[in-house]
């Protein structure tokens, strides 16, 4: 082109720099401006509620009294979380280093694809498949858990036998397979081939090679992926809705993966037709806060975890 | 060839979550239109009303059919509970509401005020509410209130229970645990079922009744047809459910014993029911009061009643017309039974008649 064409390159420069800036703004707006909402609403409500927000596990949220309080809400969320860690993690890591390093040549790009596709399948079909399908196979192993275990707390059987915290665990586990797949496949796959032929040279197994040369160069990558999975497990909605298995009002507490109860996103779903009052409402959106603080907390240890690691390899 | 096989393979996988999705609709939904009276005669308009999700469905249905036969005729109607409705009503915001529960004497005065007339209560749609079980072995099962409540509050644990054997003689019950299953979300369901225990057993039925589940076991699912399917899935389940989804899902429906006898969940037992009710208005106002101890032999005792609130004038008599011709076509013969498909039992013929004397007396 001619000079002046030449010229928009500067132009077009200083464009997108305030393209990107005008961006990365926004998305700190957008975060404050959600937290300002959810504690302008939520202070109201909090300031009538009659029973400890924290520790209560009652929720009348209604009329001039209300007692609410999320404790029962907060053991059912990051348990049912942490089950789906503890599956998901190690099973996607797994899955990562089959398809990087064991799979033929021609099987990668399409097993890829397909725990990919896990990701694109919508959370309500992982719903219904879960509880019609999912459901019969899991309950075997919650009998023989509840069965031999039974002397620890959180086996201890109950009465529940539809969505128990324990089988949501698993159902979420699926539903955030493929996020630990997919980024600890990129990450896998962009070790240094000098790494990776290195170890091999030095005699080492090809098990050997990915615990010494894989596997720490993936790991802030794979901690990262399981902190993304995480937050999609905190707030996971509509699965977990129609799985779950309220508890009733005076139920007796008990601390076992085997009872049923509510998560945070499902409760305000559950209850969203109901908000006809502020007061209602802002009760919600209190416990709301609490999984958006939740969240947000994970999400800044898992930065912390990521910015040490890096110190170390560099 | 190979990626060409991966993406055949990713097709196929797609298609099947697609028709997965696709099982995932109410099949409930689907409206099953009546013929329509022919003899409705068909004024033009628009026609605001509000109130009840408990006759959502069949009001639904009512207005399908009913702008089929009046193309120039549109009625919209908002489920946003009765509530609402009654507020909207006497805010004259719509021009009938609709309603589960009769009003009160302020609201009624008010509602007086907003139509310069009196407000009628007009019985339009009564949904019973079933004790479904699942219990493939046992193709008949008798409950009545008190036993209903025990095994509703845990009293009542096994379903071979002795107080269960002795109101179901020459059936062997099996040695099961009873898996009670509720409403999550707050409905008129609830509100129902718990409004009859209590009435019915009321020493039995020691929490409060309400659209709020207030039992102290069991299993909460969202919606009927979240309980239905958690029902359907585990051998010895309990629930109350709308008519509907318990024929629809195949689970066992419970004859309820009210002392004089089992009784099974029909049209014509929910219709004997509601024919004992006694008139609570006068005249054209036919605010009933249900009577859910009822011992009348064959009565079904746990039933609802959604009422239309009109006024008995209207200020603009085109509206008054086109209301009047909406709620003749809706209180119809026809319109009346097709909602039996969508759950809800037709008026009785007594009520009926009463019913269509207080529309003919709309001005």
């Amino acid at each position: 082109m001619d000079d002046r064409g030449r010229s928009t390159g500067r132009r077009a420069d200083r464009l997108f720099s305030f393209a990107s800036q005008g961006a990365g703004v926004t998305v700190l707006v957008l975060v404050t401006l959600v937290c300002v909402f959810l504690v302008s609403q939520a202070i109201p409500a909090l300031a009538r509620n009659e029973a400890s927000f924290l520790t209560s596990r009652e929720w009348t949220v209604g009329g001039d009294a209300p007692r609410f309080g999320i404790l029962e809400l907060l053991w059912t969320t990051t348990a049912a979380s942490v089950i789906a860690m503890l599956v998901a993690v190690p099973v996607g890591v797994c899955v990562a280093l089959f398809i990087t390093e064991y799979a033929p040549q021609w099987l990668r790009r399409p097993a890829g694809n397909l725990v990919d596709l896990l990701a694109a399948v919508p959370s309500i079909v992982y719903g219904l498949w879960g509880l019609i399908v999912f459901r019969p196979i899991v309950r075997p192993i919650e009998d023989w858990l509840s069965s031999r275990l039974s002397w620890l707390p959180i086996f201890e059987p109950t009465g529940i036998t539809g969505g128990t915290i324990f089988f949501i665990g698993f159902v979420l586990a699926i539903m955030i397979l493929p996020i630990v797949t997919a980024i600890s496949r990129e990450v896998f796959a962009q070790t240094p081939t000098t790494h990776k032929e290195g170890a091999l040279a030095l005699g080492a197994t090809k098990w050997e090679m990915i615990h010494t040369a894989v596997l720490p160069f993936g790991k802030p990558g794979v901690i990262s992926a399981a902190m993304l999975a995480l937050g999609r497990a905190l707030g996971e909605t509509i699965a977990v809705t129609f799985i779950v298995s309220t508890l009733a009002v005076g139920s007796d507490w008990t601390w076992s993966l085997f009872n049923g109860g509510e998560t945070f996103a499902s409760r305000i779903a559950n209850n969203a037709a109901e908000f006809d009052s502020p007061q209602k409402t802002g009760a919600f959106i209190a416990a709301g806060l609490v999984l958006f603080i939740l969240t947000f907390v994970v999400n800044a240890i898992a930065r912390v975890v990521i910015e040490r690691r890096k110190a170390f390899t560099e | 060839m190979t990626i060409t096989r991966s993406h055949a393979v990713i097709a196929l996988a797609m298609t099947g979550a697609l028709a997965l999705g696709a099982c995932g609709t109410d099949a409930n939904k689907t409206s099953t239109g009546g013929s329509g009276a022919a003899s409705t005669d068909c004024p033009t308009g628009t026609l605001k009303a509000e109130g009840s999700s408990a006759q959502k469905a069949a009001i639904e249905a009512a207005i399908k059919s009913f702008q089929t036969t009046c193309t120039g005729a549109t009625v919209n109607y908002a489920a946003t509970g009765s509530g609402a409705g009654i507020k909207q009503f006497i805010a004259a915001q719509v021009d009938f509401g609709g309603t589960d529960s009769a009003l009160k004497d302020d609201e009624a005065a008010s509602a007086a005020t907003t139509c310069a007339a009196p407000a009628w209560h007009l019985p339009m749609v009564t949904g019973p509410v079933g004790v479904a079980y699942n219990l493939p072995s046992l193709p008949s099962l008798v409950l009545n209130a008190d036993v209903t409540a025990k095994i509703f509050l845990g009293q009542i644990t096994m379903w071979n229970d002795p107080a269960l054997a002795a109101i179901n003689p020459g059936v062997t019950l099996p040695d099961k645990k009873i898996s009670v299953f509720f409403r999550s979300d707050d409905s008129g369901t609830t509100d129902n079922f718990t409004k009859y225990l209590k009435a019915a057993a009321g020493s039995s039925w020691t929490v409060e009744s309400g659209k709020k589940w207030n039992g102290t076991v069991g299993e909460g699912k969202p919606q009927n047809a979240g309980v239905a399917t958690a029902a359907k899935g585990v051998e010895g389940s309990i629930a109350y459910l709308e008519w509907s989804y318990i024929t629809q899902n195949k689970l066992g429906l419970a004859k309820i014993d009210t002392g004089s006898g089992p009784v099974e969940l029909t049209s014509a037992s929910v219709g004997k029911m509601i024919e004992t009710a006694k008139q609570k208005g006068s005249g054209n106002d036919l605010s009933l009061t249900l009577d859910y101890a009822t011992k009348t032999p064959g009565a079904y005792p746990i039933n609802l009643v959604t009422y239309e609130v009109v006024c008995s004038t209207y200020k603009d008599p085109a509206k008054g017309k086109l209301v009047k011709a909406f709620l003749t076509h809706f209180s119809s013969v026809e319109t009346q039974k097709s909602l039996e498909s969508l759950g809800y039992a037709p008026l009785p013929a007594s009520i009926e008649a009463k019913v269509q004397t207080a529309i003919a007396a709309i001005g």
